[in-house]
């Protein structure tokens, strides 16, 4: 019966107090969340972690749903200020993406200890900067450029700026792999 | 294999594949997770509800909670000391060795526990199972803020702005109880750990709690970062990615050491419009957004004018009593630069370099670039020509070199520029210079003007290489002012070296009226320069001064042999347009020297104070020419201040205080006020009222 509920009704009726409701919606969704963790974090482990973040803060956040948005709109938007605040917290992550120097030592240090168990894409987007490859992770889970414009709260010539640039990015650091 | 990037779908396909399943036990605890918060969230969201605890194992379950989220071993000296610090509270010496140091634990303490005053004496001297019972039953649930202290510890930076609150009802909380109605929080590192443990406490073990918060990640150098709770959003400041030309402030110079300074005059005006810009936002601005000798430079001041047929400028050099300190001297050192026949001037070939890229899209960026664009036009002529690159999008060269006279054709140009789009990424720069120079013709002026937010993504990715290919260009003649718009991703620093770098100026246009300012009011002397590399060095003489300082200029400092050397590059001088830059000395026999002279060093026996205090040395060249001319003058008592020089003064003493260098003593903002008001003269364009209302603004921001 509930299955065919709309996601919108399950979070409206979660945002009322229906624990059911939350727990089909959560249930529902979870492993596209848990994917698109994947995507911003490019790593197993710290996929599993930051979708434990956004779970964990999710019921507080139900606030802020608000009916006329889709509910995976406002969850991408959860998961990408999750992710977010979870960076924030780890100077050196930041770090290891910015410059070329540092850049090249954290992706040798990476790429030992992720080649086992990591494709290229996967270490090739962990280098992006952080605004690339959250809206290069949205855009590859099918959202169209104006919703990610909407999530990421910015203009949507500003989302296709970046994943050009994302593109060209990937593409150099593909062609100095080749090179070497 | 560059075409899978072209298209996503293979990108798509790969990360699909690349993609894990999630750990189902994960899922499912995490699933029970938010479950349980959600649960837990449900009725009264605000106040924590007590849980019986029994016995003593309540308050070992807590401890032992807490030691096992803590596993480095700072947490665990931290939480071992902090155990420590508590038994030591319960003794009745450590009672009295407390007591008296804690003013501000003392009332927060007293004024928001609410514990009934007879049971803490009593608990003093029970032994500490006992209080744990005693305590149980009475106390009631209290949530205590302490905001104050809080702020107080450094490692709880991240939490300021929120409010910590300690969900009562848990063990260490309830511990606590009775040492608060006596002075335990007046140690501020206790209250504010032994609060945050709950928090944490709350998140493991989903215990009651307040909303529910991402647990902070156990990183190795155990910052504690505090989770504020409020309506369970996390509060962090904003990131900021803006980068700021500066050095450290010119020392103090002791004249015997070294009687020579050597810089290079400096035109640019960003910095002042940045300050405001904070300003008028309501914030200080960051220290190294102050660049003095920008902020002096802002304004207009009537020098002399050069004589007619001579150099082209004149310098005046100015002495008086320094406002903020009775026992220095201001040196203050005007050059007026020439205002050729604007009638005739030389046609000019002006090539807008726009970045169009789409962190452009805000209103205070793309539209007010063309905005002040469109006033601009307003003044050439039709003899003039102006081209438009842009350098992000798929054209490049959005108008071809077109004359001014024709307007339609440029506005069109202009209103169809739009921010967004993909970045061609190839040659915005080399490309606007190229057309640069295929318009030049003999006597023309060329200037490539780049109007920019700060993202330097022109085709030369590397800043090194951009301000090496700039360098390479100034040779060409073409001249380069950069204009930065908006805030947040500002890149002042490397606005500061492409203009330096390219024989050009820098200003930041945060308004309209700026936008008049610099390219209406100011147009020729912002586009025609009169003369190039213009270096000061002035000698100082140690028999008449014992110590000076340069404020401002830091990055514009020379080494003494750059002077004559003409292959240096120094800053260039417009139209019309004057520097000001002033020296702080300290005479020969002032109580106001900061250095004791040596005792071993060389004798100065100077009876009386020599009639020159130095000698100012200036070099130039006539635009486009590689030989210098030399301008001396000798610095004397005889002249005296007007008020341009202490209006200069008070904006040096206001810039000053933004930076909080220490030199001014408790000369503050009501003092640079007074001054200013004093030395307002006509102020035709009303800068300087702007400027008194600025320094009215960071008064109060500053709090004093």
């Amino acid at each position: 019966m509930r299955m065919t509920v709309s996601d919108e009704d399950l979070a409206s009726q979660a945002a009322l107090g229906d624990g059911g409701a939350f727990s089909l919606l959560l249930d529902r969704h979870y492993d596209r969340l848990f994917a698109f963790c994947f995507r911003l974090t490019g790593q197993r482990a710290e996929a599993e972690d930051l979708t434990q973040d956004i779970c964990a803060a999710l019921p507080a956040k139900l606030a802020s749903y608000q009916k006329r948005s889709k509910v995976t709109t406002w969850l991408y938007r959860v998961a990408v200020n999750a992710a977010h605040d979870r960076r924030r917290r780890r100077a050196t992550y930041i770090k290891a993406s910015d410059g070329w120097g540092d850049w090249e030592l954290a992706r040798q240090d990476e790429m030992t200890a992720a080649r086992a168990n990591l494709d290229w894409l996967t270490a090739a987007m962990a280098r992006l900067s952080d605004d690339l490859r959250d809206t290069l992770a949205l855009v590859l889970d099918e959202v169209t450029h104006a919703e990610a414009a909407q999530i990421l709260g910015i203009s949507e010539g500003t989302v296709s700026w970046r994943i050009s640039e994302a593109k060209k990015r990937l593409r150099a650091m593909k062609e100095m792999e080749e090179a070497e | 294999m560059s075409d899978d990037f072209d298209d996503l779908n293979a990108l798509r396909d790969a990360m699909k594949a690349a993609t894990p399943k999630p750990d189902a036990t994960r899922r499912a605890e995490n699933l029970a997770l938010a479950r349980k918060n959600f649960d837990d969230l449900q009725g009264s969201a605000k106040a924590p509800r007590p849980t019986p605890v029994t016995g003593l194992s309540g308050l070992f379950q807590g401890v032992k909670t807490m030691l096992n989220a803590l596993t480095t071993k700072g947490g665990l000296t931290a939480t071992t000391a902090l155990v420590a610090c508590g038994f030591l509270f319960l003794t009745p010496g450590g009672q009295d060795l407390l007591r008296p140091k804690g003013p501000i634990g003392t009332t927060v303490a007293e004024g928001d526990v609410p514990v009934a005053p007879t049971i803490a004496p009593q608990t003093q001297n029970l032994p500490t199972d006992e209080i744990a019972k005693q305590v149980q039953a009475p106390v009631a649930p209290v949530a205590v803020p302490v905001p104050e202290t809080v702020e107080q510890m450094p490692m709880a930076a991240d939490a300021v702005g929120g409010v910590v609150q300690a969900p009562a009802g848990s063990d260490l909380d309830r511990s606590r109880g009775p040492d608060a109605s006596g002075s335990a929080l007046g140690n501020p590192g206790l209250g504010a750990v032994a609060d945050e443990a709950p928090v944490m406490d709350g998140i493991i073990a989903a215990e009651p709690a307040p909303p529910p918060v991402m647990m902070p990640a156990p990183s190795a150098t155990m910052t504690w970062s505090l989770v504020a709770p409020e309506n369970g959003r996390l509060q962090m400041p904003e990131p900021n990615t803006e980068a700021f030309a500066n050095a450290t402030d010119n020392p103090l110079k002791i004249t015997a050491e070294s009687p020579v300074s050597t810089f290079s005059i400096d035109v640019d005006t960003a910095s002042y419009s940045l300050i405001r810009n904070s300003l008028t936002r309501g914030q200080l601005p960051p220290a190294d957004a102050v660049r003095i000798e920008e902020m002096i430079n802002y304004f207009p001041y009537d020098y002399a004018a050069p004589a007619p047929g001579g150099d082209p400028f004149q310098p005046t050099v100015t002495v008086a009593a320094t406002p903020w300190n009775p026992d220095t001297e201001l040196v203050t050192i005007g050059i007026q630069g020439i205002m050729p026949d604007v009638d005739n001037r030389p046609p000019l070939n002006l090539v807008f370099l726009i970045d169009t890229s789409g962190s452009m899209d805000d209103p205070a960026k793309l539209p007010l670039l063309k905005q002040s664009f469109r006033l601009m036009l307003d003044n050439l002529r039709p003899t003039d020509q102006v081209a438009i690159v842009e350098y992000a999008g798929s054209a490049g060269e959005v108008l071809k070199p077109t004359p001014a006279s024709d307007r339609t054709a440029i506005l069109k140009a202009l209103n169809s520029l739009g921010a967004g789009g993909s970045t061609n990424g190839q040659g915005g720069l080399q490309q606007a210079y190229q057309v640069a120079e295929g318009m030049a013709h003999d006597g023309d002026v060329s200037r490539v003007i780049l109007a920019t937010d700060g993202d330097f993504n022109v085709g030369l990715n590397d800043p090194q290489a951009l301000k090496d290919y700039i360098a390479g260009k100034r040779t060409s003649g073409v001249y380069l002012s950069v204009l930065g718009f908006g805030r947040g991703n500002l890149d002042d620093a490397t606005m500061q070296a492409l203009a330096q770098n390219g024989n050009g100026t820098a200003a930041y246009i945060d308004t309209l009226s700026e936008a008049q300012k610099v390219l209406v009011d100011q147009l020729t002397g912002a586009l025609f320069p009169i003369a190039d590399d213009v270096k000061i060095q002035i000698e100082w003489n140690p028999a008449a001064v014992s110590e000076y300082r340069l404020i401002g200029y830091e990055t514009r400092a020379l080494n003494r042999e750059d002077f004559n050397n003409d292959k240096v590059d120094a800053g260039e001088l417009g139209a019309g347009t004057r520097v000001t830059a002033i020296y702080e000395v300290t005479p020969v026999g002032s109580p106001g020297q900061h250095v004791d002279p040596l005792r071993y060093g060389m004798t100065t026996t100077a009876a009386e104070p020599a009639a020159e205090m130095g000698f100012l040395k200036l070099r130039y060249k006539n635009p486009g020419e590689a030989d210098s001319h030399l301008i001396e003058a000798p610095i004397t008592h005889a002249t005296v201040a007007g008020t341009d020089q202490q209006f200069a003064a008070a904006i040096a003493g206001f810039g000053q205080l933004l930076k909080g260098n220490g030199y001014l003593g408790t000369w503050g903002y009501a003092d640079a006020i007074a001054l200013a008001n004093a030395n307002r003269g006509d102020d035709p364009f009303g800068y300087r009222t702007e400027a008194v209302q600025l320094m009215r603004l960071a008064q109060s921001l500053s709090g004093n």
